[in-house]
């Protein structure tokens, strides 16, 4: 017990705070991959939503492939395909090794792409909650399509959607340790290092456990407050 | 562009792993469902003492990845080797496919004993009362009652679990597991063509999953047949 205090101890000597540092790596990639993922789902959500063929049928594509391929091939289409690329322009340049692509931006537009899917759905869900009403009473008004957009639809749409997006994110928190495969020293595989390094597996996966378990626990209450906070005023069941 | 010879190459690489994955899938699924029932039963009565380890333990797998629940039961168990031999589970948590099975059973069953208990809780309560009023016992107002309600509630939202549990069973490839997504991604790094083996791949994993959601589909209209609707 005393030995697993000081391995896990943030000074010298102790992997605390490489750990604490990772986590936060992990918390940058799963906000900016979830915010990445809000604009695709947005998009895909409008796509489904449209009366035309061709964007419904896109999105819905979409939809299909990244809900049902699982997250860690699409992981790996994204780095090795990229890098492939990438090494094709490098070979044009004149360059002649393998060029890996950047792995904190590999990760967060495979979180994006991955979460964009998820949000899709609850975007569209939301915005077919919202009252016809308000739709009539916005063209009364003489609103255009953007200020109905932005004045009336989308915030009373975010309150339905916020408990959507609260389980959505739950995901994109827990996908992100998949990252870690493509070698992106996130809380996952700073956790690989040092179990590695000490020959201490048990202590470091509960630690990261810990961490993760934290992260989701806090962030879930931030997202219940915003749905408090949305429905303020409103009775419902 | 499109290359059928390489696609006609690497597709029956690709399926010779499908029997693991659904193997894997099949097996996970399975246990972590009668584990959730149990576990969704066992919280109907509200004897804290079950109840509290239970809403920790569905807390605890439910918060926190499956990756980190699958090397802490592997690697992090093995640490434990001479314990568990003196208990004679070693060949058990030695092995990574039993591993991978027991990570996913039990972050199923976290999952599914929730969808379950709220189906449970779903049943109108007039149906038990009328049950006990016929003079059934508990068992046997769960059997003939509850439980067929119950579960016929769940389908819609245990297959959505189903799905994530098939897609869920590719992290056994990073404990060495080669199916489908391990051998996809070792096809990936010999031919750098990411791609095609990405579109392959992922062709296998959407008809099982298009293959179960029709199933259960079916399932659930031929259980509700007075309740028929597009």
């Amino acid at each position: 017990m005393t030995d697993a205090l000081h391995i896990l101890s943030v000074g010298k000597g102790g992997w605390g705070g490489a750990l604490l540092l990772a986590a936060g790596v992990t918390f940058a990639l799963s906000v900016l991959g979830f915010l990445l993922g809000a604009l695709f789902g947005a998009v895909a959500a409008g796509g489904r939503l449209s009366t035309r063929a061709l964007p419904s049928w896109v999105a819905k594509g979409y939809g299909t492939v990244f809900r049902g391929v699982p997250d860690l091939l699409t992981i790996y289409l994204l780095y090795y395909g990229g890098s492939i690329a990438l090494t094709e322009i490098g070979k044009f340049f004149g360059s002649a090794g393998f060029v890996g692509l950047p792995t904190f931006a590999t990760g967060v537009l495979a979180i994006g792409i991955i979460s964009g899917a998820y949000q899709a759905e609850v975007y569209r869900g939301a915005y077919l909650a919202v009252d016809l009403g308000q739709f009539e009473a916005s063209k009364a008004l003489g609103l255009s399509r953007f200020q109905l957009l932005r004045l009336v639809i989308v915030p009373q749409l975010m309150r339905h959607a916020l408990p959507g997006l609260g389980n959505v994110w739950q995901l994109v928190l827990k996908d992100s340790a998949l990252i870690s495969v493509i070698g992106l020293v996130e809380l996952m595989r700073q956790s690989q290092i040092g179990a590695g390094s000490m020959r201490e597996p048990f202590v470091f996966y509960i630690a990261a456990a810990t961490l993760y378990f934290l992260i989701a626990t806090v962030t879930g209450s931030v997202f219940r407050y915003g749905e408090a906070r949305a429905w303020r005023g409103m009775v419902h069941a | 562009m499109i290359d059928f010879a390489f696609f006609v190459e690497i597709i029956p690489t690709l399926l010779s792993g499908l029997p693991l994955t659904l193997q894997l899938a099949g097996l996970s699924i399975g246990i972590g469902f009668a584990l959730a029932l149990l576990l969704a039963l066992a919280q109907q009565g509200n004897h804290r003492m079950l109840v509290w380890p239970i809403r920790s333990f569905v807390a605890v797998f439910r918060g926190t990845p499956l990756l980190v629940q699958i090397f802490l039961i592997y690697y992090g168990l093995g640490q434990f080797r001479p314990t568990l031999q003196a208990v004679g589970l070693w060949w058990l948590f030695r092995e990574p496919y039993w591993c991978a099975i027991i990570a996913l059973s039990l972050n199923t069953a976290a999952y599914g004993s929730e969808i379950l208990r709220g189906a449970i809780q779903g049943v109108p309560r007039e149906l038990v009362e009328a049950a006990s009023a016929f003079g059934m016992t508990r068992l046997q107002t769960l059997r003939l009652v509850v439980l067929p309600l119950a579960l016929r509630q769940a389908i819609p939202s245990y297959s959505n679990e189903i799905i994530l549990m098939v897609k869920g069973t590719s992290l056994a490839s990073i404990v060495t597991l080669m199916e489908v997504t391990g051998i996809a991604q070792g096809l990936i790094s010999q031919t750098y063509r990411a791609v095609e083996v990405f579109v392959a791949a992922g062709a296998i994993y959407l008809t099982i999953n298009f293959t179960i959601i029709s199933a259960l589909n079916a399932l659930e209209t031929w259980l509700t047949p007075y309740r028929v609707r597009a």
